[in-house]
């Protein structure tokens, strides 16, 4: 199963499970990324890191090492 | 009998636009709260609505009441009436966007169980209608359980309707019919409470549980100790084991009770429509566009505040050496004028000079904030700032800090994490600054022009802006892995919608900046200019007990040179002066003779005051030509055994010793009334002084091996 770093610019999946720093899931989960809900990869900053996504009308601006905790299901 | 007064805490997601409604409820009657132990600052507003006198708490833009810093815990305990020096709230304001409603609704919904009447300010619902959604406030209300006014605060839309809300809202009871936790975890939390013998409310209680490593448990099992730890640790596994593991419970309970809350009261378009910020942000996050206008918009702060302040400093600047003369004039000869002409006048003629470039900048930020772009420059940088453990918010602070620390400390603002807010304050005043130029110029045109290659005054002078951005990503990265250590910081950060800045938003930033700036920080550089003025004055009587003063007066008629003289030999007695000859052993590994350092110690407060100095000591008067002022001190080095075989490493020497040091009592200042400690400015001043000292003793010990292996 890919984690959310691992996705190209425009490229969506639905959000399986979230692991990691109990600190990062907490706010990934209160930002509103709960398994089941659709992400989608924006793009990368110019220096590849970190990685743009959306989900519902937000938009998240979130550290390679920190998408890793998000596992998806391609879209 | 007057009706007593309504406290009402104002709280908020970051990008809710809760500054705005603050400044629209509380207009200009507002100031900072005094929060001993917070980092942050907290404002408060009072305002009048039919007769009732109101006080609004600004508290920090938060994702969730979950406290992971004692800066979010103060907030937290502000809430629960556990604070000292404020009353529980009597109702709490609860700001949230109309187009992320639902996830602005998950704050609320932990709002809603402080105990306290909630009302919910359903802000930018235009812009959440022209993206066709449809809100019924009313509808929403009852659902919620609490009062519900949809609210422009840009334009004071609503705002009238929101104040008879806050009042009617006191008498109504807290509210009841939020998310209910699973049984399992609320038995859990009760088991806890029981535990803790009341010691806190079922919120923290429940906090405890919810926030694995939160500042909840660290306060509490730090209490506690291990017998809590265990309880702790047990009763989340007993959770996971029945399905209701955290903090993935919290937020499901939470967010499907909102969906089905919002259900009938919201209308969505079944189809996401393409907003503008869609269409910007695949411009300005691309690859190269996105870094092309990154890199316009740092060329054009940068220039504005490096070139165009200068157009607006020297009106003040000439403003003041006006009434400086003008007070010369008006009063006789003695400490009393010295004190007014060189000390005051010129001390805040000091201040003061520093407030175009603190408005010009803030004018940046605020448009920057206010539009949605300042998060895109921060995604851009990130990755760069990050190899020094820092982030992408601390490269503006850090690029002002190469025209000014003073404007570069106070933009650190836009830093939420502490420790990195504090590491980029610490490190903004090694990036080399403008007034560290005109010691460059003086040194390289005096000793590193003629006789070398055309292409060595510009290198060394580049060379001399490289120490800074070499040394401070190094010396931020070792304060993050010493003093500042802790775990790594969470970077997730929303990128808002773009949207118009506010006129009277960016305007209201910049009159904060700068009054905060000259009513905290200006006494204290004050104060510092006084005292060097005053070292540099007495003893004003030379040998046969003649005020220097009138000595001036008389050499004058002789003409300039020989005033000029008198005046080198009144400075070269003072205080300051015979401070700088009993230091000369300090100085002299770094190749300089105790004129030098004199200079550099008068420079402490001000070191764009040393080339006056070095003017003054090298009796060329304090105005004296750069050109004249160069020759002098190349005659007296020739003289002289040390400087006149190693000049070139003697002169890189108070180059790199000022490119380190701290020679700034603003910087200082600013940095004491940003971090509200007396700790962090001496930890700078002492950090640099030591830096420069090696620096400068490297350079010359360097310099003289080289020199004498070429010769």
């Amino acid at each position: 199963m890919p984690t959310l770093d691992q996705l190209l610019t425009g490229q969506r999946g639905e959000i399986e499970t979230l692991a990691g720093d109990p600190a990062l899931v907490q706010r990934l989960y209160e930002i509103g990324l709960l398994e089941g809900e659709s992400v989608e990869v924006l793009g990368f900053a110019p220096l590849g890191d970190p990685v743009e996504i959306r989900v519902g009308n937000t938009r998240l601006s979130l550290r390679k090492q920190e998408a890793v905790a998000v596992s998806v299901r391609l879209l | 009998m007057p009706a007593a007064k309504i406290t009402v805490a104002l709280v908020g997601n970051p990008n809710a636009g809760k500054s705005t409604l603050f400044n629209a409820l509380s207009g200009l009657r507002q100031h900072v709260g005094n929060y001993p132990g917070v980092t942050v600052e907290m404002k408060k507003g009072r305002f009048t609505h039919l007769g009732t006198e109101f006080e609004l708490i600004d508290l920090p833009g938060t994702y969730s009441l979950a406290p992971r810093s004692p800066d979010e815990m103060v907030a937290v305990d502000l809430l629960l009436g556990r604070r000292p020096e404020e009353h529980r709230p009597d109702v709490i304001l609860s700001i949230v966007d109309a187009s992320n409603l639902d996830r602005h609704l998950y704050l609320t919904t932990q709002l809603m169980e402080l105990g306290v009447p909630v009302v919910v300010a359903v802000n930018m619902v235009d812009v959440a209608e022209s993206q066709g959604m449809r809100i019924d406030a009313a509808a929403l209300a009852r659902q919620l359980g609490v009062r519900v006014v949809p609210i422009q605060a840009n334009r004071g839309v609503g705002l009238d309707t929101l104040r008879d809300a806050l009042k009617t809202a006191t008498g109504d009871k807290a509210p009841v019919g939020g998310p209910k936790l699973p049984d399992a975890v609320e038995e859990e939390v009760g088991v806890l409470g029981a535990e803790l013998r009341g010691e806190v409310p079922p919120f923290l209680a429940r906090r405890l549980l919810l926030d694995v490593g939160g500042q909840t448990e660290e306060w509490l099992v730090g209490r506690h100790g291990t017998p809590l730890r265990r309880r702790l640790d047990e009763a989340r596994s007993r959770l996971a084991a029945v399905g209701s593991a955290v903090p993935a419970v919290e937020a499901r309970t939470r967010y499907s009770w909102i969906k089905a809350a919002t259900r009938d009261a919201v209308a969505r378009p079944s189809v996401r429509p393409v907003t503008w910020t869609d269409r910007i942000d695949r411009f300005l996050t691309h690859r190269v566009w996105g870094t092309l206008v990154f890199l316009a918009v740092m060329f054009l702060i940068f220039q504005t505040i490096f070139v165009g302040a200068e157009y607006l400093m020297e009106p003040i600047e000439g403003a003041f050496a006006a009434l400086g003369d003008a007070a010369k004039e008006a009063l006789p000869p003695g400490p009393v004028r010295g004190l007014i002409v060189d000390g005051v006048i010129n001390g805040v003629g000091g201040v003061l000079v520093f407030l175009p470039q603190i408005l010009l900048l803030f004018l940046f930020i605020a448009i920057l904030e206010d539009c949605g772009y300042m998060a895109r420059a921060a995604f851009v940088m990130d990755r760069l700032m990050s190899r020094c453990g820092l982030s992408g918010k601390s490269f503006i602070p850090l690029l002002s800090s190469v025209a000014c620390a003073v404007p570069g400390v106070m933009a650190a603002r836009v830093i939420e994490n502490r420790r990195d807010r504090l590491a980029t304050i610490l490190v903004a005043p090694l990036m080399s600054c403008s007034a560290r130029l005109p010691v460059y110029a003086l040194l390289i045109g005096a000793f590193l022009t003629e006789g070398f290659a055309w292409w060595v005054p510009g290198a060394t002078l580049f060379g001399m802006y490289l120490i800074g951005f070499v040394v401070a990503p190094v010396v931020a990265l070792v304060l993050k892995r010493t003093l500042l250590r802790g775990g790594t910081p969470l970077f997730v950060m929303e990128l808002p919608a773009y949207k118009r800045p506010s006129l009277r938003a960016v305007l209201r930033r910049m009159a904060d900046a700068g009054w905060a700036f000259v009513r905290r920080a200006g006494t204290l550089i004050l104060a510092s200019m006084v005292v060097v003025w005053a070292l540099l004055y007495f003893p004003h009587t030379d040998s046969q007990g003649r005020p220097y003063e009138e000595l001036v007066v008389a050499a004058e008629s002789q003409g300039d040179a020989e005033a000029n003289h008198v005046r080198g030999e009144w400075k070269r007695q003072s205080y300051l002066g015979r401070a700088g000859k009993a230091l000369e052993p300090v100085f002299e590994p770094l190749g300089w003779d105790w004129r030098v350092g004199m200079a550099a110690l008068a420079s402490f407060p001000a070191r764009e005051v040393v080339v006056g100095t070095l003017g003054i000591i090298y009796d060329q008067g304090d105005e004296a030509e750069e050109e004249s002022l160069r020759g002098a001190i190349r005659e007296q080095w020739a003289g002289d055994p040390v400087r006149s075989r190693y000049p070139v490493a003697v002169a890189l020497s108070i180059m790199v010793f000022f490119a380190l040091c701290c020679q700034c009592a603003s910087t200082l200042a600013v940095i004491r009334r940003e971090t509200r400690s007396w700790a962090w400015p001496a930890f700078t001043f002492t950090y640099m002084t030591a830096l420069a000292y090696v620096g400068a003793w490297a350079t010359f010990q360097l310099g003289r091996v080289l020199t004498d292996l070429v010769s």
